[in-house]
């Protein structure tokens, strides 16, 4: 057993695993860092979403809490002036490239953009930024689920749940900068891929982008 | 092992070298210049020239590629070295030059000195480049080979010294070729200038044997070829400074990260590898010691990302080429898992030199915390354009006007952009900033890895901005957030304002977007692209405010900004120029004789202008694009 150590969040005391990282020991002990692309058993973290920032006391600049591993006696605030500035570019920028229809989502109310919106005051329009024209073709060949890359974050919770825990690997981010998207192998419908429609990439999608289709909304 | 052993079997191997170049150079040799930048300009051809009079003329003379001479203005350039003769530099050449060249010079006794640039030792008859005003201020330390010796032959390098410092360090201990490099505070030469000795020092904290060097020569910049010159022209010495790195840390195993498009320098150090293997200095037991070491090139893909650390790592690995979080440091994980040291070929290269002249040697050039050189590559409006490599602590004034020779035809100086993409813009007011790492920084611009595009009036500062962004929003990974998202944005918000469009909030969106990616991105591709943003709107708002609130674009650059319009009063109705020049019929005869411009048929492509001969000089570029009323009235 190692030995607990204790840091402060938000004048907060919370005991924590040594090695932990900030972003999980947080949400564990109910202090809420907005998150998209965070999954607690990957090593290194992709960290990038760009929406865990926190304030370390001592650091000078916010840092991803996704990447800080705790240490004895950090003191973090998880909201400030500078934080609460990237957060809302960040997620402003994430909205500008994600179709915002949330009416006819069948996430709708249980997205987690919805939550971040909440949680930190934001809101689900688009101001500074002028919506990404995209076209992007629906794939619904699977037979009970679809997915619909105009909600996609690219935040590759799927590409985990596919790789790490259904261990199949038929989707995976291709292309670069502006044109990233997670797609299959020659970007194949899922039903002509290798995909074993085991849909544990539909249960780790926090947007609506894979979905149930008996979810859809007409 | 004797201490002395490598020392011994340094020397054999130098005397021979010293020999056999001696022996060389009893001969005539004709040296062209055939880095990537010469045969672009035709050294290739040159060389043939060369050889093709040299044989016809049954003359003994040598014809031998060497690398980047520095002096890119003047290519394609070659050195004539004749017994008796100072070794004189030639540029400019063509096939009439060499003719003559060969007739009064190799066959006769004629230097030709009407067609000499300078003589590279010093003589009673001929100037030397360090008597040209850039000569004052040029320091050539990693440099100074280049272009003087046959990268081909190993035994060039020996003869001048090289792998001197390999066989002294070899006789020390590693620790204490460690402290050498700590106490030379040699600063990282891949742009952010991190310390390489604490770097390196940092991969032993881990207590991993298992170790690797990695030379950065993902060299990516627009206008930036420090790197690529270095490696083409003097190869053994970023092999010499990476083995040295290798002994310090203990490690086994190097790789030069080189781009696949810089295949002329990945063939040199192919070579040269080869060599260096062959003598013994690389690979099992190195100079008789149990020191073992091996390099290997790997050859990136060209993506300007994989010149970041862990992207670079990353794309070996036979992964995608996309940047990770840190920490852990590539000192403490980095290639395989295992401590990797990471340095530019620059900062290899300064190592063989510190540990053969010493670490006071040094110091004594450049700044107490910027000690040594910097390395530019000088393009854009300036005179001579061309690698230079002077003492940190010079100024950019005296980089541009002295050792550049300043803008062509004298114009007035605009800017600078120095680093790149990820650098920034400079006016005139910062000329002043002696050049090292830190002011650079506090000025807002960084030394990257050594890019310096000068600019003058005729260039616009949103469109300038609009170029790198362009490129950085094209290079982007597209991983994390801010780069992908916010590289697209700005560049949208900049593209608009080269079309004029744009309000008051504009650019307060545009200066808020580009700090929060400075402090928002993941990797510092993404930190570093809104640079010439910043810079620009820091220091030519102006430039910006006339785009957006009178549709003018001060620098006549911005195409929707402006129109072509032929001033009738100087036209002449004798010139037909401008018809035949443009490509959509849209310069018609007036009924007066003079010439006019369809507006609607206009495609802006500059013909005209620079068709119409300098006698009349009758086109303009007007912005905003309106015609001039009364000569409006008169088209009707």
């Amino acid at each position: 057993m190692t030995k607990e150590i204790s840091i402060t969040i938000d004048d907060k005391t919370i005991k924590v695993k040594p090695g932990e990282k900030l972003l999980w020991a947080a949400l564990d002990n109910n202090i809420y860092i907005p998150h998209l692309c965070g999954i607690r058993d990957e090593g290194r973290p992709s960290a990038g979403c760009r929406l865990c920032f926190v304030e370390i006391e001592g650091s000078r600049h916010p840092v991803t809490a996704c990447s800080k591993v705790v240490e004895a006696g950090m003191m973090v605030r998880t909201r400030s002036p500078r934080v609460d500035r990237l957060v809302k570019t960040a997620f402003e920028l994430i909205l500008s490239d994600h179709n915002l229809k949330c009416g006819s989502c069948p996430a709708n109310r249980k997205c987690a953009l919805q939550k971040i919106a909440a949680e930190r005051g934001l809101k689900l329009t688009r101001k500074r930024f002028k919506p990404l024209q995209r076209d992007f073709e629906l794939d619904d060949s699977p037979d009970e689920f679809a997915f619909d890359r105009s909600r996609c974050v690219l935040c590759g919770q799927c590409v985990w749940a596919d790789r790490e825990e259904a261990k199949v690997g038929a989707i995976g981010f291709t292309r670069r900068g502006i044109n990233r998207v997670v797609t299959t192998f020659e970007d194949l419908p899922l039903a002509d891929s290798i995909c074993t429609q085991c849909k544990l990439c539909v249960d780790a999608c926090p947007v609506g982008a894979l979905y149930y289709k008996k979810d859809a909304k007409k | 092992m004797s201490d002395q052993g490598p020392q011994k079997l340094y020397q054999a191997l130098k005397e021979k070298a010293v020999s056999l170049t001696g022996e060389k150079k009893e001969k005539t040799r004709v040296m062209i210049g055939t880095a990537t930048c010469g045969v672009a300009a035709g050294a290739l051809k040159i060389k043939d020239y060369f050889e093709n009079e040299i044989k016809s003329k049954g003359l003994e003379a040598e014809v031998v590629e060497v690398g980047c001479i520095g002096h890119c203005y003047a290519e394609p350039m070659a050195v004539i070295d004749k017994p008796g003769f100072p070794p004189i530099c030639y540029g400019y050449l063509d096939d009439g030059l060499v003719h003559r060249l060969v007739e009064d010079f190799l066959a006769g006794d004629d230097p030709s000195y009407e067609y000499a640039l300078a003589a590279l030792e010093r003589n009673d008859v001929f100037p030397t480049f360090e008597d040209f005003p850039r000569g004052v201020y040029e320091h050539k330390l990693i440099l100074k080979n280049c272009g003087y010796i046959d990268f081909r032959d190993i035994n060039s390098y020996l003869a001048e010294d090289g792998y001197a410092g390999l066989a002294r360090a070899l006789t020390g201990k590693p620790g204490e070729l460690l402290e050498e490099i700590k106490a030379a505070n040699l600063r990282g030469r891949g742009g952010a200038g991190f310390p390489a000795g604490l770097k390196w020092e940092a991969s032993l904290k881990s207590g991993v044997e298992e170790k690797y060097v990695i030379c950065n020569a993902d060299e990516g910049d627009p206008g930036a070829f420090m790197d690529r010159s270095i490696l083409e022209s003097d190869p053994h010495l970023v092999i010499e400074g990476m083995i040295l790195c290798a002994y310090a840390i203990g490690a086994g195993k190097g790789y030069l990260y080189i781009r696949a498009e810089y295949p002329r320098a990945v063939g040199h150090v192919r070579e040269a590898i080869d060599q260096a293997r062959e003598k013994g200095l690389l690979g099992e037991s190195i100079l008789g010691t149990d020191f073992s070491f091996d390099l290997e090139i790997f050859q990136g893909s060209g993506a300007f990302v994989c010149g970041e650390a862990t992207a670079l790592v990353n794309s070996m690995e036979g992964n995608m080429g996309l940047p990770l979080s840190r920490p852990p440091r590539l000192a403490a994980k980095g290639f395989r898992g295992k401590p990797t040291v990471l340095n530019n070929v620059k900062t290899f290269a300064y190592v063989p030199l510190i540990v053969k002249n010493g670490v006071d040697w040094f110091k004594e050039i450049g700044t107490p915390d910027n000690p040594g050189t910097a390395v530019f590559s000088l393009v854009g409006k300036i005179n001579n354009t061309g690698l230079v490599e002077v003492p940190m602590g010079t100024t950019l004034r005296q980089l541009i006007y002295d050792v550049g020779d300043g803008l062509p035809k004298d114009k007035p100086f605009k800017a600078v952009q120095i680093g790149g993409p990820s650098g920034g813009c400079l006016p005139e007011s910062e000329l002043d900033v002696p050049i090292d790492f830190d002011s650079l920084h506090e000025a807002g611009a960084i030394m990257g890895s050594g890019g310096l595009v000068v600019m003058d009036e005729n260039d616009c500062m949103v469109s300038v901005a609009r170029y790198f962004l362009e490129f950085t929003q094209h290079e982007s990974c597209g991983k994390c957030t801010f780069c992908r998202l916010g590289t697209k944005h700005m560049l949208d918000i900049l593209t608009g304002i080269t079309e004029g469009r744009g309000d008051s909030n504009t650019l307060d969106l545009l200066e808020e977007l580009a700090e929060d990616v400075r402090d928002g991105s993941l990797c510092n591709l993404g930190k570093t692209a809104p640079n010439p943003i910043l810079t620009t709107l820091k220091y030519f708002r102006d430039e910006y405010k006339a785009h957006i609130e009178e549709g003018r674009c001060p620098a006549l650059v911005c195409r929707d900004l402006i129109l072509y319009y032929i001033e009738p009063p100087r036209c002449s109705k004798l010139c037909n120029v401008c018809v035949g020049s443009c490509p959509t019929e849209a310069i018609f005869t007036r009924e007066d004789g003079l010439k006019e411009i369809d507006q609607e048929k206009c495609v802006k492509c500059d013909n005209c202008l620079k068709a119409c001969p300098a006698e009349y000089d009758a086109v303009v570029k007007l912005s905003p694009p309106v015609l001039p009323p009364e000569k409006e009235k008169k088209a009707k």
